[in-house]
């Protein structure tokens, strides 16, 4: 295969959605990286394209279509084409259909490789979509170089992002998703066993970074806007949303800039009121370790974790909290972690960069009462 | 109903991650092995639907013969027969996986589970993917990340986060359904329950392994977790330079932020 590398692109609101950008520069990597294949075996049936390399975006138009604005954001990313897959039938999100799509438009351009986030949609989209080519899945991917024809070298998440896997891919077409939320603050011992791709690497903390405009990019009136209608058969719309909605309105805790964390040391439901005081306080919301879901002290779309929701807040402060692998996975983006907890030798302590030591249902009334008086003294 | 569970034995990690010397695996000489939460949920969703249309639960676990001891696990939680698929304790790819699976309950009997439920991903590999190749090995239709599930006659409405919102499928069965944590609180087991799993017999088969395309090289742990906080005090007399922190941070609000500052100087 000679062609372009696919990326799926979520729009979300009329911008490309986070984790898009992260699969985007996974993907651009692909397509600049430095094994590519030959231009000269370059498939004459898809002149007129970028029958050789290239980033082929693929937007799905639902209702509405791709906004000017995400288009104008791909541009500036070094996109290629923006291929639109409109189809009458395709008014909703169709997990198989898009799925269908794709290995429609594999075919045509003589893809390389076709990457996704790893959101619930574009997991799903490429699982299928590995079904319906019997080709394997990467999941999970924050780095991934061409190393020769059909084989690939790519680093992963496993555990949501506790360990990271160097891996060799071999197939056809490369199907990656790429790890949709970030890894680990650590450091990465990388000592070059993955060859740094040119626009996309993990940097020292493991994440993925993205560009938010390039410089060197291609200049929007370069990228050619494509539409491509699927031939979908019935069995590929057996499965669609028939609805789907966004709350809007509230602060998520995925979004949330402040998160107070409590955890088993809060001691029972009741223990909350006053974590619930502080966050409010500070502007933020209330998260919880696995253990206190499964309490049943508070609901599930209140946990922090590897099964739970992925926070990215400016700070964590985490009470009560020892540490677990589980929960870290949830909380690796946060750019701040405060610890409160009796024990100095829980494992929070060495993913924290502050620690007090000591019960929290001391601390925590003690930093509401301080931060009200000092607010009162206006 | 009857109702097939997948569930796949992942070592129980706490605090922090150890791997082997040769880096190919998690170190498991000091931890437990368990199931991931999705999937325990997963056994509690099946066991809930039996519950009130009737019913049986299998339980079916690709692994090595130790993954038995998972399947007791579940089966004591109100699942009612339990199915290993053995293996030499070779890491298994979703591709072979869904394979062996699919292959297993053509001899099960395809029209025994008019529901099969699997865990959304799991805990080690996060492959997103078994289910949904078991759903097209067996021409089924199949949704993933439920997060709530009504089952009424042969149709299936499932919804799953989107967007701060929730999204709504409506599906036929039979059907392969993926499920994450939050669908349910799963119950503790149950006396009667682990009596009940550790007589129980497991029936075993042993599919043939194959290689799927992609290959692990070593694992490794993304280094620098050795750090250590900084401590800024024991207790409430933390309280001041807690204040401090907050400020430098950001995240006091302008006020309070410049009286904090002003306060504890």
């Amino acid at each position: 295969m000679s062609g372009p590398v696919l990326c799926l692109v979520e729009v979300d609101d009329g911008e490309i959605a986070g984790p898009s950008q992260r699969a985007l520069a996974v993907a651009r990597s692909l397509a600049s990286g430095p094994a590519r294949a030959d231009p000269e075996r370059a498939d004459p049936a898809s002149a007129g394209l970028p029958a050789d390399g290239g980033l082929t975006a693929v937007v799905f138009a639902t209702l509405g279509g791709p906004a000017d604005r995400a288009a104008a954001d791909l541009a500036g990313q070094g996109v290629t084409e923006l291929c639109v897959v409109a189809s009458g039938e395709l008014t909703c999100y169709a997990p198989v259909a898009w799925a269908r799509a794709i290995e429609q438009l594999i075919a045509a351009r003589s893809a390389a490789a076709v990457v996704a986030a790893a959101t619930d949609r574009g997991a799903e989209v490429l699982a299928h979509l590995g079904a319906l080519t019997g080709l394997p899945v990467a999941a999970n991917c924050v780095a991934a170089t061409a190393t020769s024809d059909q084989n690939w070298r790519l680093l992963r998440h496993r555990w949501a992002g506790s360990l990271l896997e160097d891996a060799i891919l071999a197939a056809p077409v490369a199907l990656l998703t790429v790890a949709a939320d970030a890894v680990a603050a650590d450091a990465v011992a990388d000592d070059g066993a993955v060859p740094e791709p040119a626009s996309a690497s993990p940097d020292a903390s493991g994440q993925v970074v993205a560009p938010v405009s390039g410089g060197a990019m291609i200049p929007a009136a370069d990228m050619p806007v494509t539409t491509f209608a699927p031939a979908l058969q019935a069995a590929d719309l057996r499965v669609r949303a028939t609805q789907s909605a966004g709350q809007g309105g509230g602060m998520s805790l995925a979004t949330a800039r402040v998160v107070v964390g409590g955890g088993r040391g809060v001691g029972g439901p009741d223990g909350f009121a006053a974590l619930e005081e502080l966050a409010g306080l500070l502007g933020g919301v209330v998260g919880v370790s696995r253990v206190v879901t499964s309490q049943g002290w508070r609901p599930h779309r209140q946990q922090v974790g590897q099964t739970g929701t992925k926070i990215s807040p400016e700070l964590y402060l985490a009470c009560g909290i020892s540490g677990a692998i589980q929960h870290m996975a949830g909380c690796q983006s946060a750019k701040h972690i405060v610890a409160v907890n009796t024990d100095p030798d829980a494992p929070i302590m060495s993913r924290a960069e502050y620690a007090v030591i000591g019960d929290l249902n001391e601390v925590i009334p003690a930093l509401v009462a301080a931060i009200r008086a000092a607010g009162g003294q206006e | 109903m009857d109702i097939l569970v997948l569930v796949k034995r992942v070592p129980m990690v706490g605090g922090k991650m150890v791997l082997t010397a040769d880096g190919q695996d998690v170190d498991t000489r000091l931890s437990g092995f368990t199931v991931s939460p999705h999937e325990e949920c997963a056994v509690e969703e099946a066991v809930q639907v039996t519950e009130r249309l009737g019913g049986t639960v299998t339980v079916l676990t690709l692994g090595p013969p130790e993954a038995a001891d998972q399947l007791r696990d579940m089966l004591a939680l109100g699942a009612h027969r339990g199915v290993l698929l053995e293996t030499d304790g070779r890491e298994w790819g979703p591709i072979a996986t869904a394979a062996a699976i699919a292959a297993a309950i053509g001899e099960l009997g395809p029209a025994a589970f008019p529901l099969i439920l699997a865990g959304n991903e799991a805990a080690d590999t996060g492959g997103y993917q078994v289910g949904i190749r078991l759903a097209h090995a067996l021409g089924r239709p199949c949704v993933t990340g439920i997060k709530r599930l009504e089952v009424a006659g042969d149709l299936l409405r499932a919804w799953r986060d989107y967007g701060g919102g929730q999204e709504e499928f409506e599906l036929a069965l039979p059907a392969v359904v993926g499920v994450k944590e939050g669908i349910n609180l799963p119950r503790y087991p149950s006396l009667p329950g682990r009596l009940r799993a550790k007589r129980a017999q497991i029936e075993v088969r042993k599919p043939a392994w194959q290689a799927d395309g992609l290959r692990k090289i070593a694992l490794r742990v993304p280094a620098g977790s050795a750090q250590r906080a900084r401590v800024l005090g024991h207790g409430a007399g933390a309280v001041p330079e807690l204040i401090r922190v907050l400020g430098d941070i950001g995240v006091l609000a302008p006020a309070g932020r410049a009286e904090a500052d002003g306060t504890v100087a």
